[in-house]
């Protein structure tokens, strides 16, 4: 059984690192455009347009978007990366190599999200010091902007597995983040707060599970949240084991991969 | 012991294609196993079936003592699959993709680095091993292919047509290879379009047409089943005088190449002695067509010509 476990182990960590040698061998195209993409957030939003603004919620705007500019690479990038790696994968057919090998299922899902995820940490780090040149960052709760990153990072990972296994073509893979992703993403209380919006507005904003998550965000760099904490985290958590459940009902099914 | 038990499987894809039909199989451990047949007669289903990328209809399958469906990773961990097509990420560097996918089997990389070193000299690939896989040649990418599946030291290896699109020099290399990794007891099963390296490397064969198998029984009873052969006998010089062949059934392909075809029963002696008896000399002779190939057209049913 611990020789079992010890081949899992071996499993799972190869296909992370395989996954982080991925990322970083392509980091013109993985790591290079977030950081501009951000950088440009930043100077139009945050310093060209946010000194009109003025405060919000007690902080310059720029002080406010930042920890929503770094949710929203972290999303973006946990998701796109298990997205068009599993999908290149299928498409290559190299994805046969692990189909034919003793991997289980939980350990391929498993290897593919934390190396979603570690891209998204990644940029997510990057941007921050980004946001740096920018603005201060003064963290005010350590645990909760520390596991709210990882656990929104492990869900956007997870969305991008399905959708990869989903995937019948490259069109199909770019579809989910240019017409569910950004949307939810702008929508999600980055550049803004809800408290802005009219009440019906708010209360389809709470619809909106990327609005959690960069409050949650928020909340632990700044300590101001639209939402309560404790629900962003319950919601994370219930959308994550669901999220989890299917695709692991998906491979199991072997839906996109086997006859 | 029984390397792959295969019962009553059968297979029916989704748009209603009957794939497999009630196969039965058994090849025993250490054998150089040959399953050969006409395209779209079921060979990769087959093959697909055993290494888990297409999922059976029904029936059970057991790699040595493991039963595909209720061991899978046990069963899977035996087996080293060497597919049709190349099915590697092309910007992995070759050397990756071997320890990689000695990673997926449980093998450490300080285990699987040194492998993986032997496995590329061996192979000639050694000075390719920083390469991305996209940039090698087809043969280089067939050998790759090899390496990738031995690097778990499985004990059961599975080639389906390895030497496709490979000239002749590398698939004679390959069987050298091949017939060195069998004798040091890896069990083998070979698809492949080339009967003549069917009938050179196995020594058990099954025959398999349309969903079913027709034939499965050792290499040389079935040569033995030939009733006749032809041979393609080239002449040192012209034969002008036709008389001189009476009695022989022959057919003059040009002044100086003749085919004879012999029963079983008739030796190539009596043939020669009457030859020499009428001073006809000969220079050379072959067999108009391999064994192996002269019975399998036998055995399948071929398609019906278009008209």
């Amino acid at each position: 059984m611990n020789n079992r476990r010890q081949h899992h182990w071996i499993a799972f960590s190869t296909i992370v690192t395989r996954e982080i040698r991925r990322f970083l061998r392509i980091w013109a195209q993985t790591l290079l455009p977030p950081a501009i993409t951000m950088t440009l957030y930043f100077i139009i939003f945050g310093n060209l347009i946010g000194s009109r603004i003025g405060e919000m919620e007690g902080f310059s705007y720029m002080e406010y978007i930042a920890p929503g500019i770094i949710m929203m690479a972290i999303i973006n990038n946990a998701y796109s990366n298990v997205a068009s790696s599993f999908f290149s994968a299928k498409f290559q057919n190299h994805i046969e190599e692990l189909m034919v090998s003793p991997v289980p299922n939980y350990i391929i899902l498993a290897g593919y999200v934390v190396g979603g995820a570690a891209r998204g940490l990644f940029v997510g780090l990057i941007v921050t010091l980004v946001s740096l040149i920018f603005t201060k960052l003064t963290v005010q709760h350590i645990g909760i902007t520390i596991s709210m990153v990882f656990l929104s990072a492990v869900m956007f990972a997870l969305g991008g597995f399905i959708n990869a296994l989903y995937a019948r073509s490259f069109d199909e893979v770019s579809i989910i983040p240019t017409f569910i992703l950004t949307p939810l993403t702008y929508l999600g209380g980055v550049f803004y707060s809800i408290s802005l919006l009219p009440e019906f507005w708010q209360n389809v904003s709470m619809l909106n599970p990327v609005l959690y998550m960069v409050n949650a965000f928020r909340y632990g760099i700044l300590g101001v949240s639209d939402i309560p904490v404790a629900a962003a985290f319950a919601i994370i958590l219930a959308f994550i084991a669901a999220l989890t459940s299917y695709a692991l009902y998906l491979l199991h099914k072997g839906t996109g991969l086997r006859n | 012991m029984k390397a792959l038990t295969i019962e009553h499987l059968n297979k029916t894809y989704r748009n209603g294609l009957e794939a497999l039909k009630d196969i039965n199989l058994t090849v025993e451990e250490g054998d150089f196993f040959a399953l050969l047949g006409p395209n779209g007669a079921g060979k990769s289903t087959t093959i697909s079936i055993l290494t888990s990328l297409v999922t059976k209809t029904s029936g059970s399958v057991t790699i040595f003592d493991a039963d595909l469906d209720s061991q899978t990773e046990l069963a899977k961990s035996y087996i080293g699959l060497v597919p049709q097509e190349f099915n590697f990420n092309g910007f992995e560097q070759v050397k990756h993709i071997l320890v990689t996918q000695a990673g997926y089997y449980g093998v450490p990389a300080k285990e699987a680095e040194p492998r993986a070193d032997v496995l590329l000299k061996q192979l000639g690939l050694w000075e390719k091993r920083h390469t991305p896989s996209r940039s090698l040649s087809g043969g280089m990418k067939r050998r790759l292919m090899i390496a990738r599946a031995l690097v778990h030291n499985p004990r059961l290896l599975i080639l389906d047509e390895p030497t496709a699109g490979v000239d002749i020099e590398l698939r004679r290399s390959m069987w050298v290879f091949l017939r060195e990794i069998n004798q040091r007891g890896t069990t083998i099963i070979l698809t492949t379009h080339y009967l003549e390296e069917a009938e050179n490397l196995c020594r058990n064969i099954a025959i398999i047409d349309k969903g079913r198998i027709v034939e499965n029984t050792d290499m040389k009873s079935l040569l033995n089943r030939l009733d006749k052969e032809t041979f393609v006998l080239d002449l040192l010089e012209p034969l002008t005088d036709s008389s001189l062949l009476q009695g022989i059934e022959y057919h003059q392909v040009d002044p100086t190449t003749i085919e004879v075809e012999l029963q079983r029963q008739e030796g190539l002696n009596d043939l020669f002695t009457v030859l020499t008896e009428r001073g006809i000399k000969v220079g050379s002779m072959k067999n108009k067509v391999n064994r192996l190939e002269e019975l399998f057209l036998t055995l399948v049913e071929r398609p019906e010509s278009v008209e």
